[in-house]
């Protein structure tokens, strides 16, 4: 594909605590679809999202067992989309900021994921079509 | 003249930098730009008749798009009957096109 978009994103949001992050993965989704190039750079909470230990849970409170509650999981969320990129073409290169990794002791990402630094987020913009900074509030 | 596409998420009922935002909007048409202001989540209440709604419209006068997330909508179950004079229904497609072309995105 001669003339191949290529998107950059940047999420700071940890899993489970703002709609932005839904948002988020829609857009990315969207652009996985069109089989367009991506960079996601995870920064801050965000780096959360692809942590390879989340697990499903139980809802006791609605008497709900594991198999019937079937608790959402974002790595699992993540991991399609970069499915779903590949089928169409496309990629996703998820980067998490190392630091942010570490200070959360997230190190073990699911596959597919690398470590960065924000120098990686700027020269991923530049080489983009365009770019959008989903910033954390409060 | 550049081409801008605004991301508002917050509902002016829940944070006043919202009214702010739509100045942002309104500021960047009036110097000649063209200006998208896309609702996303909670952005899209103002869509449906309030007391806030009136800006959304007067935005769409001063030659702002002023679009709202379908799903979004459906969400908070806003018909597209109820939507405010200047204010359309739309995908979040329009956002990825809008990055695809190289206008200007920008989450306020």
């Amino acid at each position: 594909m001669a003339n191949k978009k290529k998107l950059t994103f940047c999420i700071m949001d940890g899993p489970y605590e703002n709609a932005r992050t839904v948002t988020a993965l829609r857009l990315i989704d969207i652009a996985a679809k069109r089989g367009y190039d991506q960079t996601v750079f995870a920064y801050e909470g965000g780096v959360s999202l692809t942590f390879a230990k989340q697990e499903k849970h139980a809802n006791s409170v609605q008497g709900a067992s594991l198999g019937v509650w079937d608790h959402p999981l974002p790595r699992e969320w993540v991991a399609s989309i970069m499915e779903t990129a590949r089928a169409n073409g496309g990629s996703v290169d998820w980067i998490n900021c190392g630091l942010c990794v570490d200070e959360r002791g997230v190190g073990e990402a699911i596959e597919g994921t690398r470590r960065g630094a924000p120098s990686h987020l700027l020269e991923a913009a530049d080489a983009s079509d365009g770019t959008l900074i989903i910033g954390a509030r409060g | 003249m550049a081409k801008y596409v605004l991301l508002e998420s917050r509902d002016p009922f829940d944070s006043g930098d919202t009214l702010h935002d739509y100045q942002v909007a309104s500021d960047l048409a009036k110097a000649g730009n063209e200006v998208t202001l896309f609702l996303v989540q909670n952005g899209v209440f103002p869509a449906r008749k309030s007391a806030h709604s009136e800006r959304l419209s007067q935005l769409a006068k001063e030659n702002v798009t002023v679009l709202a997330d379908s799903f979004a909508l459906r969400e908070r179950a806003i018909a597209s009957g109820e939507l405010v004079d200047g204010v359309k229904a739309a995908e979040l497609e329009v956002v990825v096109d809008a990055m695809a072309a190289g206008h200007k995105t920008i989450w306020l």
